[in-house]
């Protein structure tokens, strides 16, 4: 039952665009070539519902899966040699599909007021047909179970996310972001043609993908397999140094695009690894290993670029490698106690990592939509140009700041309960009696995972401040508009609601974690190894110790200020900040993003490699005007892809001297290698 | 219940105290008479009672600051067991929470210092992000070295006597442990020879700069909250740092105290003898703890 609803949801996300493409084609005014708004605009609406309806679905589908009407698989014949309809709705798909439908429902909600046909009357009808059908295309990939399936689904939201990304094409930067994405997808696509021709070579040529009797994991055979899956799922999921195409692709997109990119599309490069990697009951040691040292490159480094930005996109955009290091961090713990013969292990790690990527899709998507409120409102993405949009935005701003805490893994909110949970797994191996080296990994993945907690803070209460606190920077968003609408407001309270839901009752994810975790044959419960109910009791302290301070302290500042008013002294009103006495102090004088970062942009200098042309100050008693510049790119692949990818344009280039354009030259080439052919009959 | 009393009590009444003697202990080398022991409480009795300015520049975030930093303050407090007795919460894992319940209060008090638009808060607010960001990892690895010795998770088993049984096997890691968790000490508190507390107005600072818009009970709380949190890590480096401990319940709180207030007295004779580090410095000797800690750790596995 649940793979067939799977389907429907799947088929009613694929179609939610069609009402609002026909409206967009159909109903124009012949005279006066104007589209008939209110057709368009209810056309829009049915689109929304459509998905809306879609995801409800979905969702029916999942509770139905929980509560143990699994129902059996869904197999049909199909044209294509080795292929199968083969699906089913297992403990793994459903954890991924619930942030699926839940990021992309709300996403395409918050669409009609962010990315309304009034607006963008061109692109709006697309993006919504694109949306579905990238969306509908990964629930698919969740739930197909025959390698050709899940290839081709995968296509569909591959090339559908390209041309969600590139929605605003008339812009030279988005075109090259589009097309960075797209040669980045379609290696990774390379590597997993392959990496399913090894697994079918090892199946013996069927194409369904079941689990491996023991003994193959060892072998070369399986090394090449786990290689090919980190290569081809890793450059989806945007695991440094695979990571060159996300930051650009995430800050170029629309930004409910974005947070469904961020949220889910990358969650299905980490799908494809658990997935394929747990069909092997005896992973080696170098897997989990590999894994641990993977995930903590991605995760400090990713936090590192972070740090460096000033565009907010671009910012979220690296956050999301720096998550999906703290998820692979996770799976290698739990592939590393699945060899060592350790269940606890096993469990804190997958459940954590799973957990994570639930979380993850929550907060990211907030954070996404936050940004594009913001981006709604001032027209840029530059935080040094904002400042003080907390009074013009209030809702966005609270909203953020939920996202903002839980991504940095603070208690009450959800990102804490993933992190403990593989801290807690990180805190069992070091206490274990493992081999020395072993121990010496886990005690350093966990400082590693704290280092990145302390880093991403630095890096969200930048993002948080230079955009919400403090003054305005510029005047520019005197021109933006400063209603929040409803439909924008509302997907970010829910996921807010969400972030706050798991975080203060973490018991209640667990059975949805419990079914991932025996999907992946982790043998064990998530509420046995770890108390979650309590963790539970003690972020609803934390939630509840806050609110008590905080109404403690208005208190006594309002009969703090009740004392004065009755000593009748003039209580002060409408005062500026009181900034060491400084009598005019102007918002240029605040301190920026990139100065709030620049200390931890240095410790990281000798990676981020960041740009800056500062003015020499002249030593004459009136300066002229100076200019400060500063930016950190991409050292990836500005200093190692492109320049490879040059040198190999450079040797192709040698290729030129065969070709001079001559009829003749060319058939005496034909004639050679005729010759050479016949040779060798 | 009795014990519990205690601790609640300790916990919300002695943290000032410890102010005061290291006020005591400067002022003793510098010859100076210097403020009488209880003036923190009188400080925090009067800006309670004082009325606030808020600059109109700030908002709600500015005022939960201060809010949050007590709560977290408080509840890592319930967390860490004083002296040999048990905390009044404990479970496996909750040590992550200690940890992660400074780093809440960190985000909301830097929050809070870039709410009032000034550029000296903001410069605060960057260092002790930054610089809070490195003391996380020494503080980490003390903590995994303490639960490998221990065998289990949660705070107040890890705490309960470090250096028990075999302290010959266990002493150099404990020592090293207790030299970085004393640098992360120093460091978190704002105190010498990271951050002087005594003044506002250098452009070097930084605790006391990001506060410097802060008035009356939202001040008085901010103060109120980092001697609490003087006091809570002092608790936890306490336990690495000695292994006295009373036989008797009530001996114990005594050695307890005693030990609280000789740390105090350590930190003015610091404060008194040592110069602050240059900027640059800091986040070197923060780097320093982590590796210290790190070889506690590497010494512990063989």
């Amino acid at each position: 039952m649940s793979a067939r609803l799977v389907l429907l949801a799947a088929l009613l996300q694929a179609l939610s665009g069609l009402p609002a493409i026909f409206a967009g084609r159909t109903r124009r005014d012949r005279r006066t070539g104007r589209r008939d708004r209110p057709a368009v605009r209810t056309a829009e609406l049915a689109s929304a519902a459509l998905a809306g309806l879609g995801s409800g679905v979905g969702l029916v589908a999942l509770g139905g899966f929980l509560a143990g009407a699994g129902g059996a698989p869904v197999s049909l014949a199909w044209g294509l040699p080795g292929a199968r309809l083969d699906v089913a709705v297992d403990g793994l798909s459903a954890l991924f599909l619930l942030p699926l439908f839940v990021v992309s429902g709300l996403g395409a909600v918050y669409a009609t007021a962010y990315w309304s046909p009034a607006r963008h009357p061109r692109s709006a009808p697309a993006l919504r047909g694109f949306y579905g059908l990238t969306t509908g295309a990964m629930a698919v990939v969740l739930v197909a179970r025959n390698a050709l399936l899940f290839l081709a689904a995968w296509e569909v939201m591959a090339l559908g996310a390209y041309f969600l990304v590139t929605a605003e094409r008339h812009r030279p930067k988005v075109r090259a972001a589009g097309w960075l994405y797209l040669v980045a997808t379609h290696s990774g696509t390379l590597a997993l043609l392959a990496l399913f021709a090894q697994l079918a070579r090892l199946h013996g040529g069927s194409f369904e993908l079941a689990p491996f009797p023991p003994g193959l994991a060892g072998t070369a055979a399986g090394g090449l397999v786990f290689a090919l899956a980190l290569v081809g799922f890793g450059l989806k999921a945007g695991i440094l140094p695979l990571h060159v195409w996300l930051p650009g692709a995430h800050a170029a997109a629309p930004s409910h695009v974005s947070a469904l990119m961020s949220g889910v599309v990358l969650k299905m490069g980490i799908y494809g690894l658990v997935r394929v990697l747990t069909l092997f009951p005896d992973p080696p040691l170098a897997w989990g290993l590999t894994l641990l040292a993977v995930g903590a490159v991605s995760g400090v480094l990713g936090v590192a670029f972070a740090l460096g930005q000033h565009d907010l996109k671009r910012l979220l955009a690296y956050h999301s490698i720096e998550n999906i290091g703290i998820i692979v961090l996770g799976l290698g713990l739990g592939f590393a106690g699945r060899t060592l013969g350790q269940p606890a292990l096993v469990v804190l790690g997958f459940g954590g990592a799973l957990l994570h990527v639930v979380n993850h899709a929550l907060f990211k998507g907030l954070l996404f939509l936050g940004a594009g409120a913001v981006l709604h409102a001032t027209g840029t993405r530059e935080m040094d140009r904002m400042g003080g949009l907390l009074k013009r935005l209030p809702w966005t701003a609270a909203t953020f700041l939920v996202g903002a805490v839980a991504i940095c893994g603070l208690p009450p909110l959800n990102g804490f309960v993933s992190e403990w949970l593989l801290y807690l797994g990180f805190l069992r191996w070091t206490a274990g009696s493992g081999p020395g080296g072993l121990t010496l990994a886990a005690a350093g993945a966990a400082a590693t995972l704290a280092l990145i907690g302390g880093l991403a803070l630095t890096c969200f209460v930048k993002a948080f401040g230079a955009v919400f606190l403090g003054q305005p920077r510029t005047n520019r968003d005197e021109h933006g508009r400063t209603r929040e609408a409803g439909a924008m407001i509302a997907p970010m309270v829910a996921l807010a609601l969400l972030c706050a839901a798991i975080g203060l009752a973490p018991w209640a994810v667990a059975p949805l974690v419990d079914q991932a975790l025996r999907a992946v044959g982790a043998a064990g419960r998530l509420a046995q190894t770890a108390p979650l109910g309590v963790l539970g009791g003690a972020q609803l302290a934390v939630a509840a110790a806050v609110g008590l301070a905080a109404w403690g302290l208005s208190r006594l500042v309002r009969r703090g200020q009740r004392q004065e008013r009755a000593a009748t002294r003039p209580t002060i009103g409408g005062v500026g900040t009181w900034d060491c006495g400084y009598a005019a102090p102007t918002p240029r004088m605040q301190y920026t993003s990139s100065s709030f970062a620049s200390w931890s942009v240095g410790f990281f200098h000798w990676v981020l490699q960041p740009r800056v042309s500062a003015p020499r100050l002249s030593r004459q008693p009136f300066p002229k005007t100076a200019r400060f510049h500063g930016e950190v790119p991409d050292t990836v692949l500005d200093r190692l892809l492109l320049p490879a990818f040059r040198g190999g344009a450079w040797l192709l280039s040698w290729a030129r001297l065969l070709q001079r354009g001559h009829m003749q030259l060319y058939l005496l080439y034909l004639v050679l290698v005729l010759l050479f052919l016949l040779s060798r009959v | 219940m009795l014990h519990l009393a205690v601790h609640e009590l300790l916990l919300l009444l002695l943290p000032p105290l410890l102010l005061g003697v290291i006020g005591k202990t400067k002022a003793a080398f510098a010859g100076r008479t210097g403020p009488p022991l209880l003036q923190p409480y009188y400080d925090l009795v009067r800006l309670f009672q004082k009325g606030s300015v808020f600059s109109s520049t700030t908002t709600w975030v500015f005022r939960a600051g201060p809010a949050v930093g007590l709560a977290a303050a408080l509840l890592a407090g319930q967390l860490v067991p004083l002296g040999r007795h048990a905390a009044p919460v404990s479970f496996p894992g909750d040590v992550i929470l200690f940890v992660y319940l400074f780093a809440l209060a960190r985000f909301t008090i830097t929050a809070a210092a870039l709410d009032t638009g000034s550029a000296f808060e903001g410069m605060g607010a960057a260092r002790e992000a930054s610089f809070g960001s490195l003391a996380e990892p020494a503080l980490l690895f003390g903590l995994l070295a303490l639960a490998r010795l221990a065998g289990a998770f949660s705070l107040g088993a890890m705490l309960h006597d470090p250096w028990g049984a075999g302290r010959l096997a266990r002493g150099p890691s404990l020592v090293l442990i207790a030299a970085s968790w004393s640098l992360v000490f120093l460091a978190e508190n704002c105190r010498l020879p990271f951050d002087d507390p005594n003044t506002h107005l250098e452009l070097t600072m930084i605790h006391e700069v990001m506060v410097l818009d802060h008035s009356g009970p939202a001040f008085g709380v901010i103060l109120y909250s980092a001697a609490m949190k003087l006091f809570v890590l002092g608790a936890l480096l306490l336990h690495v740092l000695s292994p006295l401990g009373g036989s008797e319940p009530w001996v114990d709180w005594a050695v307890f105290v005693a030990g609280m207030l000789l740390l105090a007295v350590a930190i003015g004779v610091v404060e008194s003898v040592m110069a602050r580090l240059r900027l640059a410095r800091v986040p070197q000797a923060l780097v320093t703890a982590s590796v210290l800690s790190a070889f506690g750790m590497l010494l512990l596995v063989r």
